[in-house]
């Protein structure tokens, strides 16, 4: 895998990236190999990189692919009749074919491309939502919830009048569905994370799918989490409305997907209003393009769609079996070295059984603040980050304004966690109480 | 662990652990007003006791936050107890002018409290607060050392415009 791909729009990476190494375990030497950035030192230290969950990492592949396509194949997409514009509109196309493989849509084009998952969710909710819901209607959320499954709810919320429900948390922090049929009682929209950004947190997305169309509601999954790390099938899932970010999963910021049931896009309205989203435009009004075209108002992004279409090749080549059984095993080995190695002082919130949760280590230090933690890791060269996680309606559940976070990827190996583990105990020792 | 020890000094340290003028006041009479910074979740609650004179009598800080926001919450009220408005406002510009210091001064001998030089009133001596000199060779903390100071201020106006 030292051998850079030269890959085109038209035929992704020809170098299948590193695979397996025996069961449950990736080729973590070679697969680190494929990540420039990863091949650095800061104050002599190798670069421990474990803020996957807020943004991933680029192997070359990725890189080539857009250095590539701008370097030969790069015009706005759509319009233009000459072949250069032929072929971005191609490769821009590809990627959505792609990415409706990956996640097991029926059909291209209920990949709609968005900016990122935040905009996925607030595009639901400005063209569905204010479509659909009334003064008096229910929305069903999470308190493991990001932000951006909350705030655009709470936006709209305040401008209609409907009710936000909230399904509460158990101890370990999975979801308490005990009263979950009251609370989707007459509720439109049940809105949930797949997996816990904070937590790690897998939920049952085919029961609570199952559960909100019991009830007649629709049922949005904010997949943010889940699909750079295990594989996804959204009619598995049962879901209607499906986000996540590219970012998140190998391939560049700025393009995110929202995934739709094709019935539920064709009755929405325009989300964003401009070029190539219309049929037409008079003085007097304009008749909107079809899905997915009417989603996608403005210049897309065009060579972030070649990027996650080559990042979907690199993890596709993987296989998303074996990312999600490496991260299991890595998070299990996390879990008891941790423990072992800091000791009482440290709490590592969410469930204590690797296979009931993603690589995601929300961690808290006794007596020392999550910023301080970051701050003596960085010395070490460990990345991780502290804060709310754009979560705080779940912080005040945890009844900690803050928590230090690690979180793990196809790059990262028991190595990294031996370094975070001996950060953590120098941190607990330089702010010894 | 070097720059650790340019960041964490003892008596920031001292102050984290032992924060001082921790708690509430009642309110009324005194005034109290909550800062948050959006970033990191922080908050610190700030309860002032301005006299007839326009003394501050008594001050409190509530909240949590890490190391660098409650140590400069600690200090920032051990620093204003008992000074008038004017001198807290004083004090509390030339703690942020240290800051804001730009990056090109860092490494100076740290001799001299970098004071808006325009501000008669603003020859206030740092003292302990000095110590927090060090925060400006990492920028992202600058906020969670000047969280406190900036609801300070926000409670010193709303109480002098409870009082016009």
């Amino acid at each position: 895998m030292t051998t850079p791909a030269t890959p085109t729009p038209e035929s992704p990476p020809a170098s299948e990236p590193s695979t397996a190494d025996g069961p449950g375990r990736l080729d973590v030497a070679a697969i680190r190999r494929d990540f420039p950035v990863l091949d650095q030192r800061q104050d002599g230290h190798r670069l421990v990189f474990l803020d996957s969950a807020a943004s991933s990492q680029h192997p070359r592949q990725v890189l080539d692919a857009m250095t590539s396509f701008y370097e030969t194949s790069y015009a706005n997409v759509h319009r233009g009749v000459y072949q250069l514009a032929e072929r971005a509109t191609a490769a821009y196309e590809g990627a959505r074919g792609k990415v409706a493989r990956f996640i097991g849509a029926p059909s291209a084009n209920e990949v709609v491309f968005t900016k990122n998952a935040t905009e996925a969710i607030n595009l639901v909710a400005g063209s569905w939502g204010r479509a659909n819901l009334k003064a008096g209607d229910a929305v069903v959320l999470t308190l493991m919830e990001h932000h951006a499954n909350i705030v655009p709810w709470q936006m709209l919320a305040a401008q209609i009048g409907f009710e936000i429900r909230w399904v509460p948390l158990t101890d370990e922090g999975h979801l308490d569905l005990s009263d979950l049929d009251r609370l989707l009682d007459g509720a439109k929209l049940f809105a949930f994370t797949a997996m816990s950004n904070v937590l790690g947190t897998l939920n049952p997305v085919a029961r609570l799918t199952a559960a909100a169309h019991e009830k007649g509601a629709l049922a949005l999954v904010d997949a943010c989490q889940w699909v750079p790390h295990l594989p996804t099938d959204v009619v598995a899932m049962g879901a209607d409305f499906v986000a996540f970010s590219a970012h998140k999963m190998l391939g560049p910021s700025g393009i995110g997907v929202l995934w739709a049931r094709s019935e539920l896009l064709e009755a929405m309205p325009p989300f964003l209003g401009g070029g190539g989203m219309i049929l037409n435009v008079t003085t007097e009004g304009f008749t909107p393009d079809v899905p997915p075209a009417r989603f996608e108002a403005g210049t897309p992004p065009i060579a972030e769609a070649v990027g996650l279409a080559a990042a979907i090749d690199y993890l596709s080549g993987l296989g998303m079996d074996a990312v999600h059984r490496h991260e299991v095993e890595l998070t299990g080995y996390a879990l008891r070295t941790l423990k072992a190695e800091v000791g009482d002082a440290l709490t590592i919130y969410g469930p204590s059984e690797p296979s009931e949760r993603g690589g995601v280590l929300s961690i808290a230090l006794e007596g020392v603040h999550a910023h301080d933690i970051s701050q003596v890791l960085d010395t070490q060269a460990v990345c991780i980050r502290p804060g709310h996680h754009c979560a705080k309606p779940l912080m005040r559940v945890l009844g900690a304004p803050a928590t230090a976070r690690a979180s793990i990827y196809v790059y990262n190996d028991t190595d990294d966690i031996d370094a975070l583990a001996a950060a953590l105990v120098a941190a607990r020792d330089f702010f010894k109480l | 662990m070097s720059g650790l020890e340019d960041l964490y000094r003892e008596i920031i340290l001292d102050h984290y652990r032992s924060p001082r003028n921790r708690g509430e006041l009642e309110t009324p009479p005194a005034h109290r007003t909550e800062g948050f910074n959006p970033l990191c979740g922080d908050e610190v609650v700030v309860y002032v006791m301005v006299d007839g004179e326009g003394r501050i009598a008594d001050i409190k800080i509530n909240g949590q936050g890490c190391s660098i926001s409650q140590s400069s919450a600690s200090m920032m009220s051990a620093a204003v107890k008992g000074k008038t408005i004017d001198e807290a406002r004083a004090l509390t510009s030339t703690f942020k002018s240290m800051m804001s210091i730009h990056e090109q001064d860092i490494g100076g001998d740290g001799s001299e409290a970098e004071a808006d030089p325009t501000d008669v009133t603003a020859e206030m001596k740092l003292g302990d607060l000095e110590a927090l000199r060090g925060v400006v060779k990492f920028p992202v903390r600058i906020k969670c050392a000047t969280l406190s100071w900036n609801t300070l201020t926000q409670a010193l106006d709303e109480v002098a415009a409870a009082r016009s």
